[in-house]
């Protein structure tokens, strides 16, 4: 995505003229709407779409017709994507694909849920949305933090197996899920230790490393899982959990107050983080530091600033925000520390770091977008009369959407110049 | 990497017709061009020949040809460079090669620091001998007679399970039992090795072309489902069969893999991420494929598919059946070869490494960077595929289950980074991971350590050898070029 891809999209927009970008999506959501339309085709007679919906203490029901709906939406996608082949519409490329997306994926549901009998719970999706997004966010944060400052952190998903793992571990062990917590940070604070002084002091290739440390993380915690965990699992795996916290007033706001306001711990923690990472790297100091070294080491030192110093202090940092992230897999809902129990999680945060351009509201954002897909689709599968689609496909979906968004906005993103250039006075 | 060859005096062609044009004009002189041309790839064949060697070749080509003489093609020119010191005697001169930070002596050491990490874990996580230590200072024998009993108890089984074992072998020696036993270690091994090395060179290939290709495992999976569709979709004659099933097992890789390549060319979007997410949707797809009606095995209910036919097996390596050993690990090994020309003496190697090595000159030069990188992630996952259809063709049950590849392509990766990306490397290193594997299966079931042990002492491994200058520090080792990695991927996102 560097010199290359932009060099390349020049090429390729001088080579074809009429297949720009925006035109391209505008077919596939062409495309897209009219796939909406068939399933529309597909609805029963007189079926209906049930939403339920969270309204001031309690739940009220929204009956759609399932067939109108779904071909009204699908309307919307077909538009989208005919104003983006236009030339009208060449410069509404972020509208277009969020209007054709969001119809289609509304379409889809309306489609899944026109049965008798079964409903979707609004709020509660969105209440698991936010809680699925929970750790993308936290891991996104640390990518932030590290690559802002010029160090490529692939590791993040082994810094949310150890997390998980010593928040499990401690988190039994002292009967107290703060500590666990605690000790989850630290965790992945060292996995950070590892990454910085072999990628700052050693200068070891920084993708390279990243997954090499996530093949440690993955292999120490099975190990002492087996070892440690599975010999008495009540007395070392049996992790508590960390309070949830209604927010009095708040909570009773109509559709999102419950999926805000009536939430872990961790929520309120991540939220508070997303505000406070961003304030401090866009309006502080601090900030201004981070970001000079990760575009330009060199002019950052020659007025004084330490660059390596900056990264170390950065990566460490943002290995404690994932450590979080981690701890929250076991003692956010008091589940049992499991192998490879993050699923490639720590993945998905680094893909939505990019599609987040490296900012932290930006990574707030991409996070909901993933978790909303990963909630949809343990609704989709798990719901009453089945899904139409094996749940196989199902499971595949939100790396699949990872895949798509990472290709679709890339080249409309840059890391920071400096990204993965390990500094070397001289 | 891609000096021109200095050419004779008198010769004026330009460097880049050396190679094709020799053959025509072997005249006077033209002996010099025809043996420029290993200068040109010698630096990759063997990455640690010093600069100083390389000089003194062509010095010596230059002398050569000033005197008219045509040094013998097969003939290695090797000028001593002036001796700096007296020579040492060899054991002296051996003493100083273990102390230098060179490519071997730094991944023996680093095997040596991630075995010394392994122990301590051992120790650390018996709840036994942790009791022990509280009371260390009272009996400090307790503690460490037992702390030594089980790492050494662990890499004895180790051993024993990957190279020999130490009781079959006195038994067969004795003449009380058979002498199959005895290599079943080795067999085991070399099973192991097999679909290792293949996505040990995946990974190899796609870094040598400037891609980190951590989706191996998801090629692997696509591999064995394409692999096992055409073992037992098909029917085919003995011979024939296995070259089809192993085809089709490439195909599938190959196409599975062109797609994180394809991306990367068109959009941008860096591979790491692609790949990675490839996997997870193989990992789900093999489900799915798996519960298909027409693959899904038609005795059992459990998620497995239908057999290959036996018409696609692949032969066994010794005549002894009951050992597991079969041909995978001689088409690895030959994979590895034909990798080794692909990379230093085609075309298409010549150009994925020039892409690997700077993609803005590749690009100057005319050479199409998003078909190399196409390719290349097309042949990896080619050689991914082969992987995951020799995995699945040596499993007991010749057929599909969730976890037909295991961890192979990960593995793969710490397989070319301890390899060093070259073919020959990712050999050696496939067969000492494949012996770590079935070793690791034997310390499960007699020493009780879990088989994750393996995976961590790789991973140790392939970063201390990812840092020698940390290694070199450790062991206060004398300088030496060519100890590290040299894998500086694609810089950033």
């Amino acid at each position: 995505m560097t010199t290359l891809a932009t060099a390349e999209v020049a090429e390729s927009k001088a080579v074809h003229g009429f297949w720009t970008r925006s035109s391209k999506a505008g077919i596939a959501y062409v495309v897209l709407g009219l796939v909406a339309a068939w399933l529309g085709t597909r609805v029963d007679d007189g079926a209906d779409a049930v939403f339920k919906i969270f309204w001031t203490g309690s739940d009220i029901e929204v009956k759609l017709p399932a067939a109108a709906t779904v071909f009204v939406l699908a309307a919307l996608c077909v538009l989208a994507g005919a104003t983006l082949i236009s030339p009208a519409g060449r410069n509404l490329f972020g509208w277009g694909t969020g209007v054709a997306l969001v119809g289609f994926t509304l379409a889809f549901v309306c489609f899944s849920i026109a049965k008798p009998g079964v409903f979707l719970p609004v709020t509660a999706t969105m209440q698991g949305a936010l809680f699925l997004a929970l750790p993308l966010i936290l891991g996104a944060l640390c990518g932030v933090l590290c690559e802002r400052s010029g160090v490529i952190n692939v590791a993040i998903e082994g810094q949310f197996l150890v997390g998980a793992f010593t928040g499990a571990l401690i988190g039994t062990l002292t009967a107290s899920a703060w500590a666990g917590l605690i000790a989850g940070a630290l965790a992945g604070c060292l996995i950070g230790l590892f990454l910085a002084v072999l990628a700052i002091r050693y200068l070891v290739d920084q993708v390279v490393l990243g997954v090499v440390l996530n093949l440690l993380a993955l292999g120490l915690t099975g190990f002492l899982y087996e070892r440690i965990m599975q010999q008495a699992a009540e007395k070392y795996n049996a992790p508590p959990k960390l309070g949830e916290w209604t927010i009095p007033l708040l909570s009773k706001i109509p559709v999102i107050g419950p999926a805000l306001f009536d939430q872990n711990i961790f929520t309120y923690f991540a939220i508070a983080l997303v505000v406070i990472v961003y304030v401090a790297l866009f309006h502080t100091p601090f900030g201004l530091r981070t970001r000079a070294v990760g575009e330009h080491p060199a002019a950052a030192d020659s007025v004084g600033v330490r660059v390596n110093w900056v990264r170390f202090r950065n990566v460490l940092m943002g290995g404690l925000i994932a450590g979080v992230g981690g701890a929250f897999f076991t003692i956010g809902s008091a589940i049992a520390f499991n192998k490879n129990m993050t699923v490639g999680k720590g993945f998905i945060a680094l893909a939505v770091l990019i599609v987040g351009r490296w900012n932290p509201i930006g990574a707030l954002l991409g996070a909901l977008l993933f978790g909303f897909t990963d909630q949809l689709q343990i609704f989709l599968s798990s719901m009453p009369g089945g899904s139409p689609i094996p749940s196989q496909f199902l499971s595949m979906l939100p790396y699949i959407v990872t895949i798509f968004a990472v290709a679709g906005l890339v080249g409309k993103v840059r890391a920071p110049a400096a990204d993965g250039v390990p500094y070397v006075k001289s | 990497m891609t000096k021109p060859p200095v050419e004779p005096p008198g010769e004026g062609e330009s460097p880049e017709t050396t190679g094709d044009g020799a053959p025509d004009r072997r005249g006077e002189g033209g002996e010099h061009a025809a043996h420029a041309e290993p200068a040109v790839s010698s630096p990759d064949a063997e990455p640690e020949t010093e600069r100083g060697e390389v000089t003194a070749e062509r010095e010596a080509l230059l002398e050569a040809a000033a005197a008219g003489v045509a040094p013998q093609p097969d003939q290695t020119v090797k000028v001593e460079a002036p001796p700096l010191e007296k020579p040492h005697s060899w054991p002296v001169r051996f003493l100083r090669y273990l102390v230098t930070a060179n490519a071997v002596m730094v991944t023996v050491y680093s095997l040596i620091l991630a075995m010394i990490i392994g122990g301590i874990l051992i120790i650390v996580s018996d709840e036994e001998i942790r009791g022990m230590y509280t009371y260390f200072f009272s009996r400090p024998g307790d503690a460490l007679s037992a702390s030594w009993t089980a790492v050494a108890d662990a890499y004895s089984a180790l051993f024993q399970g990957a190279i020999i074992n130490f009781e079959q072998l006195s038994l067969a020696l004795n003449g009380e039992s058979e002498w199959g036993p005895v290599l079943r270690p080795i067999s085991n091994t070399l099973t192991n090795a097999a679909p290792l090395i293949f996505t040990g060179l995946a990974v190899a290939l796609a870094f040598r072309a400037g891609l980190f290709n951590i989706g191996a495992q998801g090629q692997a999976i696509a591999g064995a489902v394409g692999a096992a569709v055409v073992g037992f979709g098909l029917d085919l004659p003995l011979g024939i069969h296995l070259v089809v099933t192993l085809a089709g097992g490439a195909l599938a890789g190959g196409l599975w893999g062109a797609i994180p390549g394809i991306l990367k060319a068109r959009t941008g979007a860096h591979e790491v991420i692609t790949s990675i997410m490839l996997n997870y949707v193989a990992a789900y797809g093999l489900l799915w494929v798996i519960s298909t009606e027409f693959v899904h095995s038609e005795e059992r209910t459990d998620a497995i598919s239908k057999s290959v036919d036996n018409t696609s097996w692949l032969p066994n390596l010794f005549l002894d059946a009951n050992l597991r050993a079969n041909w995978g690990v001689l088409f690895a090994v030959a994979a590895a070869g034909v990798v080794g020309w692909l990379l230093t003496r085609s075309t298409l190697g010549f150009r994925m490494r020039t892409v690997g090595a700077n993609p803005d000159a590749a690009r100057t030069a005319g050479m199409g960077v998003p078909n190399t990188y196409a390719t290349a992630m097309g042949l990896a996952g080619a050689l991914a595929g082969l992987g995951g259809a020799v995995i699945m063709l040596s499993s007991t049950s010749h057929a599909l289950t969730p976890a037909v590849v295991g961890n192979v392509g990960f593995d793969g990766i710490t397989v070319a980074l301890l390899g060093r990306a070259k073919p020959v490397g990712v050999v050696l290193s496939g067969l000492l991971f494949g012996a770590m594997q079935a070793g690791g299966v034997q310390m499960q079931t007699v020493a009780d350590i879990p088989v994750d042990m393996v995976t961590v002492l790789q991973a140790l491994i392939v970063i201390f050898i990812a840092a020698p200058a940390l290694v070199k520090a450790i062991f206060r080792l004398r300088t030496s070029r060519g100890a590290g990695m040299d894998l500086t991927m694609a810089k950033g996102w």
